[in-house]
């Protein structure tokens, strides 16, 4: 399906897309106001951006000082060129420890990966243990949004989901009385995990520590009580030094949600006695995305979701419509990459706004590589209808005169058609708007007339 | 080839542009610390308390089991510290102290040596934090800059207790770790 | 400015010239009244925009020469267009053996407003509008252009719009709930998206009617034709001018 369809559908469902679309703005609005208490807020955009500049120059080195140092305080690094290494790593380690059963945090990277299917064939019961990710989860769904993952569902849906799954009274739709159900049904699971799989929202190549940071706690709640945990990163989260993460730190959870920090950001840099951590240092694309130059900086990305909060079109077409792992702008730009046949639709599904790269924290040109995978589209597409139309188009409006014979002409038969004979794409405009009402005549007659 | 070498050959077969480093400004701070952290805190749910407070709560029996690691609160602490974090899945309050706070944003930095285990903070079903009040920074910037090249095999702002607002955008206190972030400042 | 002034040349969007002549007139006559010496090449087509937006800016090769060689001469070229203008200055094709005059182009070219403060540098217009005007700011006039401080960043408010429209004796400025929301146009998103753009374009009209605009102005007339379009057709009553006629009635 086309993200055109799902958007369509989505929004038959008017009064949830309208709640859709204000929770989001309630977010959005929430990172304007804590941001403007921040004076140097546009600075600090600035640095993000800039320091992010030179990590992708560098992007070799940083990876090996990381390696290094990790590897000197006794974190195990893996490399994995794809999803399907990545996931065969993650089997691996959990076949030495002969482990069926483990607790998983918010990782967008192990959804790319599709980790959780791979890891259920081989009959190893996953827990995603952030909330929002347990109730997708419960549901066979995907998160539809990377930072609030389960923002697609109304309580009243969570309410029966919880009493069927973990028995809750049916029709109890608080959210404190479901969280408590959770939290007892997760403690469960955390006391029974030997192994822990978390994402990383920093590497730091000085030190090769790790930092991880949630609200829920359930990142720590896993890997302080598992033997093993299991780090998994995308080569782009690299940063170069440690005080680099204040910048990123005051950015990221203003931008996230509107708070000035997340509750837990926890600096993994060696194991606990005893125990073992694993790190894989993930590629699926990202270098294939740093040779190509105009789309260079999307790997700056953070993960946020600022642009998807801020997005007019992911707040009234919701996280599926985009049918990619990340959805919303920043997916816009970095899946086409990935498979440019399949994400044809979403560099389109933008009115080019540009809201985006203003909310970005790390400043990427978000819309602007949108209008450039355009571009890309259009010509792997070759020519198709609506090409030579448009090379038809440019035919017309090189040339005055006809321009001005098509103008005159598409005037009078605006005028004198019924609308279902005017051609396609106006018929589609016409169908909930109304066409302008015609002049007698266009400026260029006027102005002829009256100062010709 | 190995996929590290694969990985690594591609990005350097690319000989990207080398930018320098920003240098980051010293940015003004708030010129009351220890009023804005309070506000940081209260703000992120966490609450604020007085020793006398806390005593008076763990004497009152709120709290059965208590695992205090600092001098203040030891003579309260009724469990010693296990060597395998799943034996204080019932612990009801843990009691550490912070090494200092971070005004804009109410964030508290620990590391190992003052955790016991690196479970304590999160599996505790209350955590009480005590701080030092001439142990203040402005902002994160000054926060990494009193971390320095720690070495702590693990180290951990605290900003609040648990919580979660993935159910419609609602806020809810308590998800998985502590249920209260008690601050008293010393 | 004086009659000796620069030469000015009226760049008319096509589909204003076809659609909206007497948002040209009013662009036109404002200009004069401001003291303009204003011309209107008439061989001037369309900038090829909602080819670029579509994905085909290469294919605008032709356009975009023939729009450099018809306004290359001029002092200052104005259109009454947020949108129109930034795609000249950003999402034109390198056209070869014109690139000094392309490059000269890219600053000699103005959104109307922008004009009027940057370069005429009024800093007031004196007239009498006694309406409530909800402002619609065009993503790319507002984003692209910056012709009003953005709500995502940190920066002092302004709006080149508002400076101009505020002193109109009785003019009631409406203060929207999402100041620079997006109305859904888009070019062939409109088309392509339709029902994220019917959408979008409701909740927009929604907010101008729920702080009591009376009437809808802005700088982009794509944007007010599909406002207009779908106000139409849901039988709303709110009125749609461009920011050119409403100054130019203002003073007149």
């Amino acid at each position: 399906m086309s993200h055109p369809v799902q958007a369509a559908e989505f929004l038959q469902d008017a009064a949830k897309a309208k709640w859709h679309d204000e929770t989001l703005w309630f977010v959005r609005d929430k990172r304007d106001k804590i941001s403007h208490t921040i004076p140097e807020w546009e600075q600090l955009r600035e640095l993000a951006s800039k320091i992010k500049d030179n990590v992708l120059g560098n992007l070799d080195i940083y990876l090996e000082d990381f390696e290094r140092n990790a590897t000197k305080n006794g974190i195990k690094v893996h490399w994995a060129k794809d999803a399907e290494e990545h996931n065969a790593i993650v089997l691996s380690i959990l076949q030495e420890k002969n482990c069926k059963a483990i607790v998983k945090s918010k990782s967008i990277l192990t959804e790319e990966c599709h980790l959780n299917p791979y890891l259920e064939k081989s009959g190893i019961e996953v827990v995603d243990t952030d909330l929002g990710e347990r109730i997708v989860q419960f549901l066979n769904q995907p998160p539809s949004h990377i930072v609030l993952p389960a923002i697609h569902l109304k309580k009243g849906e969570i309410s029966d989901l919880f009493h069927e799954k973990l028995h809750t009274e049916k029709g109890n739709d608080d959210p404190t009385y479901l969280t408590q159900a959770a939290r007892v049904h997760l403690r469960e699971k955390f006391l029974g995990a030997k192994v822990a799989i978390t994402g990383v929202n920093f590497g730091i190549a000085e030190t090769g520590e790790f930092v991880v940071c949630t609200n829920e706690g359930n990142a720590d709640m896993g890997v302080h009580l598992a033997d093993v945990h299991i780090a998994c990163m995308g080569i782009e989260k690299i940063i170069p030094k440690r005080q680099h993460l204040s910048v990123f730190l005051r950015l990221l959870a203003r931008s996230a949600t509107g708070q000035s920090i997340t509750n837990y950001t926890s600096h993994f840099r060696s194991p606990a006695a005893g125990r073992e951590m694993h790190i894989i240092l993930v590629d699926n694309g990202r270098t294939a995305q740093l040779g190509r130059e105009t789309f260079r900086n999307s790997l700056k990305c953070i993960r946020c979701g600022a642009c998807m909060n801020t997005c007019p079109i992911y707040r009234r077409s919701g996280g599926f419509s985009y049918e990619s792992t990340v959805p919303g702008p920043i997916g816009s730009i970095l899946s086409p990459g990935l498979d440019l046949k399949k994400y044809s639709t979403l560099p389109f599904a933008s009115t080019l706004c540009g809201s985006c790269s203003d909310v970005c924290p790390v400043k990427i040109n978000i819309h602007e590589q949108l209008y450039a995978w355009r571009q890309e589209i259009t010509k792997a597409q070759g020519t198709s209808p609506k090409s030579l139309s448009m090379s038809l188009g440019n035919g017309i409006f090189k040339s005055p005169l006809a321009y001005k014979i098509s103008g005159t002409l598409m005037r009078a038969a605006l005028k004198t058609l019924p609308d279902s004979l005017i051609y396609n794409p106006l018929n589609t405009y016409g169908k909930s708007r109304d066409l302008p009402e015609l002049p007698k005549e266009s400026f260029k007659d006027w102005y002829k007339k009256n100062r010709g | 080839m190995s996929s590290r070498s694969e990985i690594l050959g591609k990005i350097k077969s690319l000989k990207l542009e080398q930018k320098p480093l920003p240098e980051t400004p010293v940015f003004a701070v708030s010129n009351n610390l220890e009023e804005s952290f309070v506000k940081s805190i209260l703000s992120n749910k966490g609450e604020i308390w007085t020793l006398q407070e806390l005593e008076g709560k763990i004497q009152s029996g709120s709290f059965p089991k208590v695992y205090a690691k600092v001098p203040e609160f030891k003579s309260f602490s009724n469990q010693e510290l296990p060597s395998d974090p799943h034996e204080f899945a019932d612990l009801d309050l843990a009691i550490i102290r912070g090494q200092f706070g971070v005004a804009e944003n109410g964030a508290i930095w620990l590391e190992d040596s003052d955790l016991g285990l690196r479970a304590v903070p999160f599996i505790a079903e209350h955590l009480a934090i005590l701080l030092d009040r001439n142990q203040l920074v402005g902002n994160m910037h000054q926060a990494y800059q009193k971390v320095g090249m720690a070495e702590s095999g693990f180290g951990l702002f605290i900003a609040g207790p648990s919580k979660t607002a993935d159910i419609e955008q609602s806020l809810v206190i308590g998800a998985h770790g502590a249920r209260s972030l008690l601050l008293i400042l010393t | 400015m004086k009659p000796e002034s620069p030469h000015i040349a009226l760049f008319i969007p096509c589909y204003v010239d076809q659609f909206y002549p007497e948002v040209g007139v009013s662009t036109l006559e404002l200009l004069e009244k401001l003291g303009c010496k204003v011309s209107y090449p008439q061989g001037q087509t369309c900038c090829g925009q909602p080819m670029a937006n579509a994905g085909f800016e290469r294919n605008t090769v032709g356009t975009t020469r023939h729009f450099i060689e018809t306004f290359k001469d001029y002092d200052y070229v104005v259109a009454p267009s947020g949108s129109c203008v930034l795609h000249v200055k950003e999402h034109t094709p390198s056209i070869p053996g014109l690139e000094k005059e392309q490059a000269e182009l890219h600053h000699k070219v103005y959104e109307l407003t922008e004009f009027i403060t940057d370069v005429l540098k009024v800093e007031r217009i004196d007239g009498s509008y006694p309406h409530r005007v909800g402002y619609h700011a065009s993503c790319h006039g507002q984003r692209g252009l910056r012709l009003a401080s953005s709500s995502e960043l940190n920066e002092e408010p302004f709006s080149k719009a508002k400076k101009l429209l505020e002193n109109l004796a009785g003019l009631e400025w409406v203060q929207l709930s999402r100041t620079d929301e997006c109305c859904g146009f888009g070019g062939t998103f409109a088309v392509t998206e339709e029902a994220l753009s019917i959408q979008m374009g409701k909740d927009r009209l929604e907010d101008h009617m729920v702080h009591g605009a009376e009437i809808l102005t802005g700088g982009d007339m794509s944007c007010i034709m599909h406002l207009q379009g779908i106000a139409s057709r849901n039988k709303q009553t709110l009125q749609f001018k461009h920011i050119a006629e409403i100054l130019n009635e203002a003073i007149s």
